[in-house]
């Protein structure tokens, strides 16, 4: 953000030091470096490669349903749920086994794309790049346990992606990725405690990774950078951070009694031994819901930043952006029974949680109108980051007012579990977060790699994608308040029209990407050399006073931030 | 100590008390459930107050968990009783297999929010019953609807209530045999 204004020294710090260039930007070999790795750059990097490489498998997966779901009946389900057997050793499946193939893929396209696709690339890809470059320290607290945090990650995808190999022809974990007893507690064969044992690493290496994001920001602040004078992408991953801290192990506990359920004969979810298995949804959903703003709020701070940088101005209300997340953090605390408004909830618990949700639209309000604010009266260029962290802005309203919808205790009997909700969570995090993480590359690729993207072809990516997912995702609002269920591979006929509209949508996005890949094959070979700072006097944050790529080591010298109550200038 | 040793320590420490929070979660929630009602939770007493003016209708309804070769049925699918009165009621399960059964029955009733007005002095399923093959019981349940359920606004206007019970194997709770 602009509220922090460097002194010239800052700049000397890291500009004027020759002598030390030569030993910062000494790298070791490349399996030193890239397996072994203690550099939150090089960590970051991976991350966002591990992102991107998960996110080809779990939208490749959402193509799989996208496809057999164009029209009623089933198409490929069968063949697909043979193909996958045969691969197992087995022979032709039955058509309940071939339905259970549905369910993991619903299954594994939700657990990737939160926990292998989006959590990683925001805290751990730009979280890991960028809050040590934002906040002037040379590197995160706990380089070491930096390190263990990515590599958990690779065990834990493998369990996952591994587990519908086990099981014969009723293997994988078909539980969605709620993972709710009793049917996942029922569900025999080892791929759902693979699956379990899978979330558990996710979890730890989140964990460390969110305890070492606290201690560095902390502590390792430049001289001068207040906590109030943060940018704000680094409020966002030290809420995010937070939120980590305390939702993570009640996920980790709730999974634990699941895998004792299953195979040590305990009865924490089993009814036959006085268990409750609406007590494991309560505990999900207190994980649950600060999760899914753990998946949103670093992409808050992203837009702030992007938003600020093209419009040359300060953020508007600093201080209440900051706080509307530190607020959205706290109430996200209180709110997690609204995802289950039809467990049998008196009337007066719906209307609490009902009213609790509702407050959360207040700071979210707050968010979105000082972005808006923002950009009022800015000089506004529209480069691609911008029209991504515009785009965001219009996609998440969305999926605010239909979350606004849907937190009605009264409403949500008629909607839950309807497309309604597929197409609520999608505008705010296919779309929203999404939209963010793509903002932030554009944003901050030059710096990464030293070179500058393609700018036609960012903005094409960017109209192809925003008309694909619209046209994705849109028509499921219709196709839920007509009430088709979700989690089915079937539909009536009624509701054809506007599958084939969504999967059309699907090809559109996919294109999309595609653009995206191009672009980002031929810039890494060809672009342009990158400048420290390409986006010009808006651009105020550390990052852009290093060069683009910064040198191996940064900061060796601390910059000094000015003490001047600089963000009301 | 550093200062970022202590951080992180203390950021442990918040990890600590959020899984024994989770953890502590499960008899909280157990207790919570006796002392609201919660999820048709019923409760015992040892005498039921008397009769007051007002009636109820009493449905009972009975599972065996799949595979459990047990036939279990009320004798009256329902009785209408006075509100506040004891009232026993009777069910007979009989061991439909070869080989002696034991099991034990869980219990709740339906609407939820009468769970808390709706009070077993004596029970069945307070303990575990065991079954010779073909052996048949007559069960009884001795109960009682709270008078104070009539000064409740959610759950005045309650006409039935559905006692549910679903009997379970006890040895082998994940393998019925």
């Amino acid at each position: 953000m602009s509220d922090i204004a460097l002194t010239p020294n800052a700049f000397e710090a890291h500009h004027g030091g020759h002598e030390h260039h030569h030993d910062a930007d000494h790298k070791p070999g490349f399996f030193a470096r890239w397996f072994m790795s203690t550099n939150h750059k090089d960590i970051g990097t991976l991350y966002l490669i591990f992102a991107i490489t998960a996110g080809i498998i779990g939208g490749a997966i959402s193509g799989l349903m996208r496809a057999e779901l164009m029209h009623p009946g089933i198409q490929y389900l069968g063949q697909w749920a043979n193909t996958l057997n045969h691969i197992r050793g087995g022979g032709d499946v039955n058509m309940d086994q071939a339905r259970h193939l549905w369910n993991v893929l619903v299954t594994a396209h939700g657990l990737i794309m939160v926990f292998f696709m989006v959590m990683p690339a925001m805290i751990g890809g730009f979280g890991n790049w960028f809050v040590p470059l934002m906040i002037g320290a040379p590197d995160m607290a706990f380089p070491r346990m930096n390190n263990i945090s990515f590599w958990l990650l690779i065990p834990s995808f493998t369990l996952l992606l591994a587990s519908p190999f086990f099981g014969g022809a009723d293997g994988g974990a078909g539980t969605g990725w709620t993972v709710y007893a009793p049917l996942s507690t029922q569900e025999a064969g080892p791929s759902v405690d693979m699956a379990i044992l899978s979330l558990h690493l996710a979890g730890a290496s989140s964990i460390l990774g969110a305890i070492n994001f606290i201690t560095t920001i902390f502590n390792m602040r430049a001289p001068g950078m207040t906590l109030h004078k943060m940018p704000l992408f680094v409020w966002s991953v030290l809420v995010t951070a937070f939120l980590l801290l305390l939702a993570l192990p009640v996920l980790a506990a709730a999974i634990t009694m699941l895998l004792t359920d299953r195979n040590f004969g305990t009865t924490f979810f089993q009814a036959e031994g006085g268990g409750d298995p609406i007590l494991y949804q309560h505990l999900f959903w207190f994980f649950g819901h600060p999760e899914v703003y753990i998946m949103i709020l670093p992409g808050f701070g992203m837009i702030s930043q992007i938003i600020a940088t093209f419009s040359k101005k300060p953020v508007f209300g600093y201080l209440g952006m900051a706080y509307a997340m530190v607020a959205i953090g706290v109430v996200g605390f209180i709110v997690w029974a609204h995802h289950m408004f039809t467990t049998g909830l008196s009337v007066n618990t719906k209307m609490y949680f009902t009213a609790a949700t509702m407050v959360i639209a207040v700071p979210t309000g707050i968010k979105i109108f000082s972005w808006i604010a923002t950009m009022w009266g800015g000089s506004l260029t529209f480069k691609t980051p911008m029209v991504w962290a515009m785009g965001f802005i219009f996609m998440f309203t969305v999926g605010g007012v239909t979350g606004v919808v849907l937190a009605n205790g009264g409403v949500d009997d008629y909607m839950q579990d309807t497309y309604y909700v597929v197409a609520h969570f999608h505008y705010v995090l296919s779309l929203g977060a999404v939209f963010s993480l793509f903002a932030g590359f554009y944003y901050w690729f030059p710096k990464m790699s030293g070179r500058m993207y393609n700018e036609f072809l960012g903005h094409l990516h960017f109209w192809v994608f925003f008309i694909g997912v619209n046209v994705l995702f849109f028509p499921m609002h219709f196709l839920g308040l007509q009430g088709m269920p979700r989690r089915y591979p079937d539909y009536p006929n009624a509701f054809e029209h506007f599958n084939t509209v969504a999967t059309v949508g699907y090809m559109i996005m996919i294109a999309g990407m595609g653009v995206f890949f191009v672009n980002l094959i031929w810039s890494l070979i060809a672009g342009k050399k990158a400048p420290d700072n390409p986006w010009g006097e808006g651009a105020t944050t550390l990052e852009w006073t290093l060069s683009s790529p910064p040198p191996f080591h940064q900061f060796e010298t601390l910059p000094v931030i000015d003490a001047g109550d600089s963000h009301h200038h | 100590m550093k200062r970022t040793t202590r951080t992180a320590l203390l950021a442990v420490i918040g990890v600590c008390c959020s899984t024994g929070l989770a953890w502590a979660s499960v008899p909280l929630y157990r207790m919570f459930c006796q002392a609201t009602g919660l999820n048709g939770t019923t409760g015992r007493a040892l005498r039921a107050p008397g009769a007051v003016d007002g009636k109820v209708t009493v449905a009972f309804d009975t599972n065996v968990a799949p595979g459990f070769k047990w036939n279990f049925k009320p004798e009256n699918e329902s009785e209408t009783i006075d509100i506040g009165a004891r009232d026993m009621a009777f069910f007979d399960a009989t061991n439909t297999s070869s080989q002696t059964l034991t099991g034990t029955a869980t219990f709740n009733v339906t609407p939820a929010q009468a769970g808390i007005y709706f009070k077993k002095i004596q029970c069945f399923c307070f303990t575990q019953q065991t079954l010779k093959p073909g052996e048949t019981q007559r069960m009884p349940v001795i109960f009682f609807v709270d008078p104070a359920i009539l000064k409740d606004p959610d759950a005045r206007d309650i006409q039935t209530i559905t006692l549910s019970y679903t009997f379970y194997p006890v040895d082998s709770a994940k393998t019925p045999s």
